[in-house]
């Protein structure tokens, strides 16, 4: 499948009483990067959960390539083709590394499975390993795999170079940038690193106690360093 | 210079996967070390082979000449080796001032009076307020952990080693999961460490590790494949290649 354009219009949620998000609205299109940013607390994680159907929504739309989701279910959600790679690298400890591959695959055939040791070379050195025998960065890697290989038609990443080498995260934005570019995947980016996302995305949405603050091209908001400063910076 | 940690020819397997291979290195009073290296090179798993949460095949482990190697997690740490670990692992109801002061107690083998009101102890007290200073979390002493910002919960996991009076301080990745503009937080308090704490720090934000390092060391395939000067690192090539990737680069336009 190609990639899929993505719609978010009025979007709340939170957890129990709590409102995270308050009125969330934006758009992707097929094949586009949206690096999502603020400090932490004001709502990235809640917003990709929301959406993934993981979170209670309480009001607002999902809309994928024009039809709504946000009345499925998560797992329902993902075979319409979102994929999402959380934070917390959610991977079977108990579980080898190429049996966690397998979960990801859904009904493609087993040799896609080199695509993820392509990607990640150090995955194939640990393909009989337990998970629970990974470091923090191979578990990193193997949740990142784990969703590609399901081949999304959005794919959302939080935090993907968490704990990852310096030439890893090369190789690994450098695949996230071409999986965009040649329509693979629509590809939204939560990432601490801010030059990274930048040099990635086409566009950058920033959020502040869980409404959009800002949102705009990384060429303007490299050319605004008091934004930057205001909602990125430290001690705020 | 003083030697207060060796580690000689240290070495472990997992089944047929070599994760430590013959490692040494010496770390004196006052060192601010880096230890880098590729996913899986065998970092957390030196840590834990020093601190006694592995126990090695082979190779020995001294704190002030002493050797450790067949000591007990718990009596390494009365010996001055004290680690942080890579997720946090804090109480989130719980206010730093109570993590602090409930981990002097420990120390003071006074644990049983945890659940008596510290308040009245002025010697913990006191040492409590001092600690969260040096980390910079005074201001946030009487919130509960759950509504502090994650660096500032990074901070107390390093405030938490401090009341452990470390001669040795391993911090496994320290700014993982922190909002990089919030790193000058945590740079700050561990510049505000006592001076003869040796500090070895691993950690992938090579930003954090170039103003942080007086040395460095990379660790690949579980061997150290370089141990020197911050400067001599981004200019080796085999470090280039396997690790530094476009950030040699950068650093050396720089």
């Amino acid at each position: 499948m190609p990639a899929a354009s993505l719609d978010i219009e009025g979007l709340s949620a939170g957890y129990g009483p709590t409102r995270i998000l308050e009125d969330v609205s934006f758009s992707v299109p097929a094949g586009g990067r949206l690096a999502i940013l603020g400090r932490n607390g004001m709502g990235k994680t809640t917003l990709f959960a929301t959406i993934a159907g993981q979170t209670r929504r309480y009001d607002g739309r999902i809309n994928l390539d024009e039809g709504d989701l946000s009345a499925l279910s998560g797992p329902d959600r993902a075979l319409r083709g979102l994929g999402y790679v959380p934070q917390s690298r959610a991977i079977f400890k108990s579980l080898t590394v190429e049996e966690n591959l397998f979960v990801g695959l859904k009904s493609r055939p087993k040799s896609a499975l080199e695509e993820a040791y392509a990607m990640f070379p150090r995955l194939a050195e640990r393909r009989r390993n337990l998970g629970s025998q990974l470091s923090g960065g191979e578990q990193q890697m193997l949740t990142t795999a784990r969703s590609i290989l399901g081949q999304p038609t959005v794919l959302l990443l939080d935090e993907p170079l968490e704990g990852l080498a310096p030439v890893i995260c090369d190789e690994l934005m450098a695949a996230f940038l071409s999986l965009a570019e040649t329509k693979a995947m629509t590809i939204l980016l939560v990432e601490q690193r801010i030059k990274a996302a930048l040099d990635f995305a086409e566009s950058v949405l920033i959020l502040e106690r869980g409404r959009v603050a800002w949102s705009g091209t990384p060429a303007e908001l490299e050319a605004q360093p008091e934004t930057v400063d205001r909602l990125l910076g430290v001690g705020h | 210079m003083t030697t207060i940690f060796e580690v000689l020819n240290l070495s472990k397997r997992f089944g047929g996967l070599v994760v430590t291979n013959d490692v040494s290195l010496t770390l004196n009073k006052g060192d601010r070390v880096a230890l880098i290296g590729p996913n899986g090179a065998g970092k957390t798993t030196f840590v834990n082979l020093v601190t006694g949460h592995l126990k090695p095949g082979a190779g020995t482990v001294r704190m002030d000449g002493v050797d450790v190697t067949a000591d007990t997690p718990t009596k390494r740490v009365r010996a001055g080796l004290v680690r942080t670990f890579q997720v946090t692992r804090l109480f989130s109801e719980m206010m730093p001032e109570e993590h602090v002061a409930l981990a002097l107690l420990q120390r003071e083998g006074r644990s049983g009076q945890m659940l008596t009101n510290y308040h009245f102890m002025p010697e913990i007290m006191s040492e409590t307020y001092d600690i969260l200073g040096v980390l910079g979390l005074r201001d946030v002493a009487k919130l509960p952990v759950s509504e502090i910002a994650y660096g500032q919960q990074r901070l107390l996991e390093i405030a938490l080693a401090m009341a452990l009076r470390p001669k040795v301080l391993l911090l496994d990745e320290p700014a993982a999961g922190v909002p990089h503009a919030d790193t000058v937080l945590i740079e700050k308090a561990l510049a505000q460490l006592p001076p003869d704490l040796a500090v070895l720090m691993i950690e992938h934000d090579m930003d954090f590790v170039f103003r942080f390092a007086q040395r460095v060391i990379v660790l690949a395939a579980g061997a150290i494949i370089f141990d020197g000067s911050p400067e001599a690192v981004a200019n080796d090539p085999h470090v280039r290649e396997a690790y530094l990737g476009s950030y040699a680069d950068a650093r050396s336009v720089a």
